[in-house]
């Protein structure tokens, strides 16, 4: 059981990285990359809403949405599939999860939360939250796996923003031609930084 | 300053193209684009799903407080997402297995997002569904560009018609696997914004 989850995730940080080989959380993986404090600050944010949210939704579909999950209420409703219902169910989850925390946050650990502050509202519409609670309904994970597979994918994140942010501030002394500074130029490192991580790919525990 | 109806769907094109210049909706474009058929209906779903939830969030602008404005986006174009994807489902099973998450993450593509707050939120209804559209148009010229360099490069094919018959089926072409694989997308993007940037240098960024 522990090298199965130990497995799923050293597999959800290197071989399936959200950012590197799905392409999740893009919009703000090259936009908040410029300096590697700022970076970490959001990987850390991305994890503990991922370590939250991906659970807290598998616990929502496996007892209300999945096909039959609401037998528990009442026998008749057996028959009930809400899996349609799963977009909209795990946006609202993610944003108020998101609101709860920044609340929590700003409450009772006021300088994490002043170092993430910026962030924590962005991280609403990050695209690798939501991705990764739909890759663990598309993938049938038990409660047990989501959280693991939830901390495994954030970590591999952070990974990814923090080296390319390191990349980048060396990158200011470096003579790029005009056209590609700036986003072109982080798309091909990027490309680069997958090329490497490719090399995990086919591992297994 | 008002916004002309011809500029609020033209413009997104390649003046103000949401991908290569505001940097938007960049996890699906890359992550769809290895062959053109998901490209193309991945494109069009965005562009219908951002076009009605302009004009939806612009009919109830008055009335939404600013305070709860984002949940309230976020809720109807979820439901949009729903709805596309289960025409999807029913009508293009195939594809929609193909795109797997990536219908669902319409959700969070910073494109739909965007136009909605930026736009949406300050103009009427007929204009915000010219800007909803021609953003869509915009994504969906670059998804479409970047699919056909990978389709035909990695497998010699365009919409699955072999073009470039490969080695392995007896012809000349030596399909370049990379551009199949994940560093392609990234690549074939980079490249493109160069492109674009060294046509246009007024979009050209000092970094």
């Amino acid at each position: 059981m522990v090298e199965h989850l130990l497995g799923l995730l050293l597999e959800a940080i290197f071989v399936e990285n959200m950012a590197l080989a799905f392409f999740l959380g893009m919009c703000s993986f090259l936009a908040v990359s410029r300096q590697v404090d700022t970076a970490v600050g959001l990987g850390l944010a991305v994890i503990f809403v991922l370590v939250v949210t991906v659970p807290l939704n598998n616990i929502v579909y496996t007892q209300l949405l999945a096909p039959g999950a609401l037998a528990w209420a009442h026998p008749s409703l057996v028959e009930v599939d809400l899996g349609f219902l799963g977009y909209l169910t795990y946006i609202g989850s993610i944003a108020a999860t998101v609101q709860v925390v920044e609340m929590v946050l700003d409450r009772y650990a006021p300088a994490l939360y002043g170092a993430l502050g910026v962030f924590l509202p962005l991280i609403a519409v990050n695209c690798a939250i939501l991705g990764a609670s739909l890759f663990m309904v598309e993938r049938s994970y038990t409660l047990g796996e989501s959280a693991v597979y939830a901390l495994g994918s954030g970590i591999g994140w952070l990974m990814a923003i923090a080296g390319l942010a390191a990349i980048r501030e060396k990158l200011r002394y470096s003579d790029i031609p005009k056209g590609l500074r700036g986003l072109g130029i982080t798309f091909i490192i990027t490309g680069l930084m997958a090329i490497a991580f490719m090399a995990f790919a086919g591992i297994e525990l | 300053m008002p916004v002309r109806p011809r500029d609020a769907l033209l413009d997104p094109l390649v003046d103000n193209n949401p991908i290569a210049l505001q940097v938007l909706g960049i996890c699906s474009a890359l992550a769809v684009t290895t062959q053109l058929m998901p490209a193309l209906v991945m494109a069009l779903a965005l562009t219908v799903v951002t076009g009605l939830s302009s004009v939806s969030v612009s009919l109830i602008r008055k009335w939404v407080p600013p305070d709860i404005r984002i949940i309230v986006q976020l809720v109807i174009i979820a439901s949009l997402v729903i709805i596309t994807d289960q025409v999807l489902q029913a009508f293009l099973f195939q594809v929609s297995k193909q795109l797997s998450v990536f219908v669902g993450l319409i959700i969070t593509n910073c494109i739909v997002m965007g136009r909605a707050e930026a736009f949406a939120m300050q103009n009427p209804p007929g204009l915000s569904f010219l800007d909803g559209i021609g953003n869509g148009l915009g994504y969906s010229l670059v998804l479409l560009v970047v699919a056909f360099a990978r389709e035909l490069l990695g497998a010699g094919k365009l919409f699955g018609y072999t073009v470039l018959t490969p080695v392995a089926e007896g012809g000349w072409y030596q399909p370049n696997g990379l551009m199949v694989l994940a560093p392609g997308a990234f690549f074939v993007i980079g490249l493109l914004i160069w492109l674009l940037r060294t046509i246009r240098p007024e979009q050209a960024e000092e970094d």
